[in-house]
């Protein structure tokens, strides 16, 4: 009886037959199992892939090279398909094995069988990759002779898209390419799923224009109101990733959309109404929020997110709506939900406050209404952070100091803290409420915790003393320095037992981490829609992490060299700056740090020639005058693709109008001819040479640091009483814009912008900058500039600092 | 792609990307919170977690097929079908919990035919059944050895 099935089993499996003469094993106890069913040829595919998985040798590939070529091209579809299968799975092992059955693989294309369409072109796209011509000719055959397979038609379009794709890096247009209108042509297919696949290709397409997006939008519209959820689903998702880059070619669509907000399909309704909400137009948006608010509470949190993402998109748009979106906000806030949901509602809320002035009273107003009944601390501290920098610049500031106190009273421990944080700071800056602060915060020198009890007592015993410029130093300006390098000197200060007090001034100030104002609409391009959130606060972490850790690495780095410890704590380190081109034979760059009273050049040196062994590297500057060499580093080896550093010390000069200036710098080495491959030097002997290396400058702000001020308008008062102060105007008649204008005096001055400053609302002709930082050695600097826009732009400039000198620096370098 | 039935536990699933839900306790926090989500809305198609899910419902089972979020939801579709098309002939028409755990041998060769490593190989569901059909009488008459006859 088995002897009569495997014969019989010969027969219909024909070219399965000699595999089990190779592996005799495996095999023979595969047919075992044939004794129990029939056999048929799914088995002895089933067979076929299982003994092609096992084969992992190159050699044993090719005996059954020959095998596996005629079952591509079997008549029964599902050894066919299995075979094209496995190859696929095999290009990724041994791919040069599988390009030799390109011609079987281009038969199978050819087949009838809608899988095995698919199979085989899958098989060939991976085969010709790499050739870019290859797939060109492969597209342009197969989007003429009209595939029976739909997921054929699929892959093909998403090739043709990926070609598009690399078409336009390189400089192609798009519109008029043949694979477009393939593309374009695949909207009119039989198959729903060929269309969408060829809408969703289009939307995805980076240039298109309005006009291309119309067919495909039209076709999507179409979708929306298709009875399958599925279609929906995809219809609308493409919609809202339509609308983030193109929101007028949605604007059709926004009745289908509506429709949709009522769907049973809880993902369909949130996409349809966030994509309204970014496509709405200003006199909808009352509409919308009141169909939203029906059924927010029936969302989870994850989609409630979204919605309040594309809120806070909406609110940035229309800036008169705020009265109606912050009482929607603040609804939602009320009703339950866990601390992502909540804290992402008051961010919006606060960029709100931050971005419209206007809503500042009823956005702080809604606030404290919900630190009322918070349950999470963390929230609850940040409003109330939040309430001490912004409440007292408001009209009735005392209407806020009964919310926080009570949170004082009933709140736990870091919440009370942050209360008093918050009352000292309305203390510090409304003269006339002082009295009454002084006597809650007394009250708070009571409490049962130590570190409220610690606050209290040191608000109090400041405020107390009557000194503005102390006040303002020490509550309304928060702590300067940076917080890794306050605790390593902390340690180090506790570690030897001094009589000398510590000093804060050791300790180098921090970078200010530039605000990243994160555009919505380029967020939601990362990401899908759920996860817009956490993607975008992702990255703005991140950017800030970046920022200190540099000044941080910059700074370990030179402490690891003993001769630069004896300058004193780095105060400022510029960027980059390249010396050379980049394929040039010796790549250099440069980075300028201040040090209180020197300058230390650090120059990152790589040599890119294989054949050159370099030794003794250093570098050799002119320096303007006024300047000294203190001491020179130089890199002792430097050998092929290795990056050493060479190090110039120099004195500043005492006069600080002769800080800035050009300095010419030269590549000096000895050079020893050496092996390419081992890298070891033929003699000892070499010869030195020298490259010239580009010109870089020393700026007036490389050597300030940035300093933010809370309240800059106080310290401006202060100055004018303590600080000299020094006043010129400027016409700048190579700038045409008040933004060029305020991006460049950034820039050049290198200090920071407060208050929001260097923003410029829509449409005024003149406006006032104001910048703080720190010059070397810690003399501050406050400057107000008012840029007025006529014909060109005409500037003021304002200098008040501590030192006469770096004020006048400060003029002149402008000038 | 998954079988839960209506307690949400796993009677049968095959994940395919070794990056997605790498150990078995991901796997299944992932289908719990799939089937929660699922199980009282009967809407078809969901996103979670970053990739799209597209299921259907029988009496006490739960049918699951998952993509990446790049994926065309009407290709995830086609092969959902498939699948439940597929086990209502091969149970013919018995789509019910205790008579797929009788078959699960036949369900789980079902199947491996339909994905196989992440790529779809067959989505028309009576092939997939001739492929997979194991039982006598669904083999003709005049194929049949004479053992089995």
């Amino acid at each position: 009886m088995s002897a009569f099935r495997r014969d019989k089993k010969e027969e219909e499996e024909g070219s399965g037959n000699p595999f089990q003469n190779i592996e005799k094993t495996t095999v023979l106890q595969e047919t075992r199992t044939f004794n129990d069913t029939p056999v048929n040829p799914r088995k002895c595919t089933h067979i076929l892939t299982k003994i092609l998985y096992l084969l992992n040798q190159v050699t044993t590939l090719q005996g059954i090279e020959r095998y596996m070529k005629q079952a591509i091209v079997d008549r029964n579809s599902a050894v066919s398909s299995a075979a094209l299968v496995s190859s696929l799975h095999l290009t990724k092992i041994a791919g040069d094995v599988v390009k030799r059955w390109v011609n079987e693989v281009q038969e199978a294309v050819n087949s009838d069988s809608v899988m095995v369409q698919y199979h085989a072109l899958g098989v060939l796209y991976h085969i010709r990759k790499s050739d870019r011509l290859a797939v060109n000719k492969l597209v342009a055959k197969l989007s003429h002779m009209s595939l029976k397979s739909p997921y054929a038609v699929c892959m093909l379009i998403r090739i043709a898209c990926k070609l598009l794709e690399d078409e336009d890096s390189s400089g192609g247009g798009s519109s008029d390419s043949p694979l477009f209108e393939f593309i374009e042509s695949c909207l009119r297919h039989k198959s729903e799923m060929v269309i969408y696949e060829a809408a969703h290709a289009i939307v995805n397409l980076r240039r298109t224009t309005s006009r291309e997006l119309a067919p495909a939008v039209s076709v999507l519209q179409l979708f929306c109101s298709s009875p399958k959820p599925t279609l929906r689903f995809a219809a609308v998702r493409t919609l809202n990733k339509v609308a983030m880059s193109h929101p007028e070619a949605v604007t059709a669509c926004n009745l289908d959309l509506e429709n949709l907000i009522t769907d049973s399909n809880r993902s369909v309704a949130t996409l349809a109404i966030t994509t309204l909400l970014k496509t709405g137009a200003e006199s909808s948006v009352d509409r919308l929020m009141k169909q939203i608010a029906s059924f927010v509470s029936e969302i989870s949190d994850e989609f409630k997110i979204v919605v309040v993402q594309a809120i806070r998109a909406l609110c940035l748009k229309f800036p008169r709506k705020h009265s109606v979106l912050m009482n929607f906000l603040s609804a939602m806030l009320r009703d339950e939900g866990g601390l992502e949901y909540k804290a992402s509602i008051a961010d919006t809320i606060i960029t709100i406050i931050e971005e419209n002035p206007e809503a500042k009273e009823t956005g702080l107003a809604h606030l404290c209404e919900f630190i009322e009944d918070c349950e999470h601390t963390s929230l609850a501290v940040r409003i109330l952070h939040l309430l001490g920098k912004e409440g007292p610049r408001t009209k009735q500031p005392s209407r806020y100091i009964r919310f926080i106190y009570n949170r004082v009273i009933l709140e736990n421990a870091p919440v009370r803290a942050a209360a008093v944080a918050a009352m000292a700071q309305f203390g510090a800056a409304c003269p006339d409420l002082l009295p009454n602060i002084q006597v809650l915060l007394a009250r708070c020198q009571m409490d049962t915790d130590d570190e409220v009890r610690d606050r209290a007592t040191y608000y109090y015993s400041i405020l107390e003393t009557q000194d503005k410029p102390l006040a303002n130093h020490y509550i309304v300006e928060g702590l300067q320095v940076s917080i890794p390098s306050l605790e390593r000197a902390l340690h180090q200060y506790t570690m030897n037992p001094t009589d000398v007090p510590f000093d804060m001034k050791c300790v180098p100030l921090a970078a200010v981490p530039s605000e990243e104002i994160v555009n919505p609409s380029a967020k939601g391009g990362q990401a899908d829609g759920m996860l817009i959130s956490a993607a975008s606060s992702g990255s703005k972490v991140l950017a800030v992490a970046a920022t200190v850790s540099r000044e941080e690495s910059y700074a370990e780095k030179l402490r690891s060299v003993p001769e630069l410890v004896a300058f004193g704590p780095l105060f400022r380190s510029s960027e980059p700056v390249e010396l050379t081109e980049s394929e040039t034979e010796y790549v250099v760059r440069c980075i300028k740090h201040s040090f209180p009273q020197h300058l230390v050049l650090q120059f990152d040196c790589v040599n890119t020639l294989s054949d050159q062994l370099l030794e003794n590297v250093r570098v050799e500057v002119e320096t303007p005058t006024g300047y000294q060499l203190v001491q020179e580093i130089p890199c002792p080896r430097l050998s092929y693709s290795e990056t050493g550093t060479a190090y110039l010390v120099f004195q500043f000069p005492e006069e600080l109008g002769a800080t800035v200036g050009t300095f010419n710098a030269t590549l000096k080495f000895l050079v020893k001819d050496c092996d390419p491959a081992t890298g070891l030097p033929d003699s000892d002997e070499g010869y030195d040479d020298e490259y010239m290396l580009e010109d870089f400058e020393v700026t007036l702000g490389d050597q300030i640091q940035k300093v933010t001020k809370a309240n800059f308008g106080a310290a401006w008062e202060e100055a004018g009483a303590t600080h000299c102060e020094l006043a010129d105007t400027y016409s700048l008649s190579n700038m045409g814009t008040l933004e060029e204008a305020v991006k460049n005096i950034i820039s050049f001055l290198g200090m920071q912008p407060v208050e929001r400053s260097d923003r410029i609302p829509e449409g005024k002709s003149s406006h006032t900058l104001l910048l703080a930082g720190v010059f070397r050695g810690g003399y501050e600097i406050l400057v107000q500039v008012k840029l007025a826009l006529a014909a060109a732009v005409t500037m003021q400039l304002t200098v008040r600092s501590t030192n006469p000198e770096v004020a006048e620096l400060v003029t002149s370098a402008v000038g | 792609m998954a079988i839960l039935d209506n307690d949400g536990n796993r009677i049968l699933a095959k994940y395919y990307d070794k990056n997605v839900f790498a150990t078995a306790k991901e796997q299944k926090a992932f289908e719990k919170n799939l089937f929660n989500k699922t199980h009282r809305a009967n809407a078809e198609i969901i996103m979670l977690d970053g990739l799209t899910c597209v299921y259907r419902s029988n009496v006490d089972l739960f049918f699951y097929v998952m993509g990446s979020s790049h994926e065309n939801e009407l290709i995830l579709m086609s092969v959902l079908n498939c699948l439940y098309d597929a086990v209502s002939q091969i149970l013919r028409k018995n789509v019910e919990k205790r008579v797929v755990l009788e078959n699960l041998d036949i369900v789980m060769l079902a199947m491996d035919e339909i994905c196989d490593g992440g790529i779809v190989m067959e989505a028309d569901s009576s092939a997939l059944v001739q492929r997979v059909a194991l039982r006598t009488d669904d083999i003709p008459l005049g194929e049949q050895t004479v053992a089995q006859v």
